[in-house]
């Protein structure tokens, strides 16, 4: 009996308690839903490419509901990379704005219909542009940092991004920068291991054993965790943004997931038989007694009712003008001579 | 009377006094050395990077998307392609964003050739800078204008590509920054670290006054009624000692249009000049096959094109795949004093 209690006792799904764990789930089941309609909307020329992150909702809940949310170098810095979408909406972020970016409308708030989906930029929670380029977020990711040790604050910079673009010279960039003895750089370096790049496997192509094993060569923390496991990633992240929170100093965190969709649009979109993190939590959250499976129907039903009704909004909404194509080129009005007719 | 390099130092004093640059970096650029060039010395915000140009411009567009007004290095501009993708998100982030992400930064760098940098110090980027659109681009021909136009960068809410002609970095002109001392030597034991340990050294600021070269408005270096030069950068003032030749010797008055700014570029300044004249060469030292130059050329076949007395011409570099090391290989292969005096004499010459 008391083996069994402190069985329990030490249960990362019991300690992480049931109204956290109903929260990611919740929110974890509203990007699944999420994307699902995302790729059903590219299929049905509701908008063009797909890319996102279905499969990757257990990390990235868990990472969106720890972060220090908000504007300027005393809050959280997030350089995303394209299947971030549970992220943002473990932050708060609403889903009829990533169908707005998919169907490319004028009101799309991230890219006004320039971007692919999932290409996020958001300045009210420091999210920076996503670009579609790979692997550059890790670039950019020491700037923010630089800014936040210039004052006097607890704020990181976290980036993320996927195992192929590590072999991108700008992710050795992010681990030299962030462990300068001159100015260490508090990021949380996240990479996403899926084991492909679009359609090459890794194991072709890397020699790591694991991905975390660069952190060996910098002596900085590193690990490699589950990252279809909620439990595991949520404290995994907890204990990562505590140490570069305190110590100002980069942490490497790998996390192994499965792509579920596959790459994009470009290898098909189609469903593949890889373990699904949400049926394993929903498994794991019914042994323990914390959800019911009614609760469990209610909760995909409603968030396909939350994005039946945001996708039905979204098709009323107006398509950029061609003029539109002038704005932001410029901050400030175009200069008056700027070429503007695309030849003679 | 500062050089260019004394010039865009003392700008980057004023901007850390007045404009609020605290970030000022790249390879070599904080002490011992500051900057290859000389551009950084004495700076108290200035501090050196890794080797790294990805890494310098990634860091450069963070500070910027957090606020800060980041002065950054590539030491040659001949080493700035391994970072052409994150040159390309500075110049696109405030359009790919919906207008949400402007990019405050300036990115200088040497440019050009003069100095026997054979294949990897000569390199030109022009055409490359003026196609990465949403970023400004100035190139500044004297220490006026290298002061002037470096505070206008890093007023500018945009990104700004600021490229340092390297051959004239050494050099001077008559026109004195607001505040600093005529006398060079002054300025020198001022402003210049001593060789040897500089461990202890600081410099002497002269208190410089601010002093803007508005970004997209070009210099009429000289005016002239037969002809007219557009150019910038190394070239400036080769044209403009040519055009001074052929006016002390009566063959003509030639106009040298300086652009200072390649992006935007005084369109205005150019045509009126080219209305009054009837006569244009565009000159660069970039290679000629789609060349900024060229771009200048068919828009002024586009809307001049019944104003124009003889044909339009363009002189640039040969389209070979380097600069060569011997100076008799650089000197064929990018335009020189001769070659300039040459085109401007076949424009005056033809008969319209």
């Amino acid at each position: 009996m008391a083996d069994q209690t402190s069985a329990a006792a030490a249960d990362p799904y019991r300690k992480l308690g049931k109204d956290l764990l109903r929260n990611i789930h919740r929110i974890m089941v509203k990007a699944r839903v999420l994307e699902e309609r995302l790729i059903k909307m590219s299929k049905s020329g509701d908008g063009y490419f797909w890319i996102g992150g279905p499969g990757e909702e257990a990390f990235n809940v868990s990472l969106g509901l720890q972060v220090k949310k908000g504007q300027g170098p005393e809050f959280d810095y997030l350089h995303l990379h394209y299947r971030s979408s549970a992220i943002v909406l473990g932050l708060g972020g609403p889903v009829i704005d990533t169908i707005r970016q998919m169907r490319c409308v004028a009101g799309d708030p991230y890219s006004k219909g320039r971007n692919f989906v999932n290409h996020y930029a958001l300045p009210k929670w420091n999210i920076v542009p996503v670009s579609p380029t790979i692997e550059t977020q890790y670039s950019t990711a020491i700037g923010t940092a630089i800014a936040q040790r210039r004052v006097e604050t607890d704020a990181i910079t976290i980036v993320n991004g996927g195992d192929g673009g590590t072999a991108e010279g700008d992710f050795h960039s992010c681990l030299v920068w962030s462990n300068r003895p001159a100015l260490t750089l508090p990021i949380l370096i996240i990479v996403i291991n899926n084991d492909y790049a679009i359609s090459t496997a890794a194991q072709g192509q890397h020699g790591e054993r694991n991905i975390s094993d660069w952190g060996k060569v910098f002596d900085m923390p590193a690990r490699t965790v589950n990252g279809n496991d909620v439990a595991q990633s949520y404290l995994a992240i907890k204990e990562a943004l505590a140490y570069c929170r305190k110590e100002r100093k980069p942490y490497l965190l790998e996390a192994r997931t499965s792509r579920l969709y596959g790459h994009s649009s470009s290898s098909g979109a189609n469903r593949i038989a890889q373990a699904d993190c949400i049926a394993e939590f929903e498994a794991k959250m019914s042994e323990r007694g914390m959800i019911a499976q009614e609760e469990i129907e209610k909760i995909w039903q409603e968030n396909l009712e939350e994005i039946d009704k945001a996708h039905q909004q979204v098709k009323t909404e107006p398509f950029p003008t061609p003029e539109s194509i002038w704005e932001n080129v410029f901050a400030g009005p175009l200069p008056p001579s700027y070429p503007t007719k695309g030849g003679s | 009377m500062a050089n260019m390099a004394q010039a865009i130092r003392l700008a980057l004093h004023y901007g850390e006094e007045n404009l609020g640059v605290r970030e000022i970096f790249g390879e070599d650029v904080g002490p011992p050395l500051g900057g290859v060039f000389t551009a950084t010395q004495g700076l108290k915000n200035a501090w050196n990077s890794p080797l790294d140009e990805r890494g310098i411009m990634g860091a450069a567009l963070g500070l910027a998307w957090a606020g800060l007004r980041p002065v950054a290095e590539v030491q040659f501009v001949d080493y700035i392609f391994n970072a052409i993708d994150i040159l390309k998100l500075a110049a696109n982030s405030l359009w790919m964003s919906g207008g949400q992400f402007p990019a405050p930064l300036v990115i200088m760098t040497p440019t050009g050739s003069g100095i026997h940098g054979s294949l990897y110090h000569s390199h030109s980027f022009d055409s490359v800078a003026t196609k990465l659109h949403g970023m400004k681009v100035v190139c500044p021909s004297t220490p006026i204008d290298a002061y002037g136009l470096m505070l206008a960068a890093i007023k500018d809410d945009n990104p700004v590509l600021y490229l340092k002609p390297k051959a004239l970095l050494r050099s001077r002109n008559e026109e004195l920054i607001p505040g600093e001392p005529p006398d060079e030597k002054e300025l020198k034991s001022m402003i210049d670290a001593p060789i040897g340990d500089r461990s202890k050294w600081k410099p002497r600021w002269p208190n410089v006054k601010e002093y803007l070269v508005p970004i997209g408005k070009a210099k009429i270096s000289k005016t002239g009624k037969d002809a007219t030069v557009v150019t910038h950068g190394r070239m400036a003032p080769i044209a403009l000692e040519v055009a001074r030749e052929i006016a002390q010797k009566n063959e003509g008055g030639v106009e040298v249009v300086d652009i200072r700014s390649l992006i935007p570029y005084d369109w205005d300044a150019i045509k009126q000049s080219i209305r009054k004249t009837g006569r244009v060469l565009f000159l660069n030292e970039e290679t000629e096959i789609t060349n900024f130059g060229e771009h200048l050329l068919r828009r002024t076949i586009d809307e001049l094109f019944y104003e124009l007395k003889v044909r339009p011409r363009l002189l640039a570099g040969k389209a070979t795949p380097g600069i060569g090391l011997s100076a008799i290989l650089e000197f064929a292969s990018v335009p020189q004093k001769a070659d300039v005096e040459r085109a401007v004499k076949d424009l005056l010459a033809e008969p319209a």
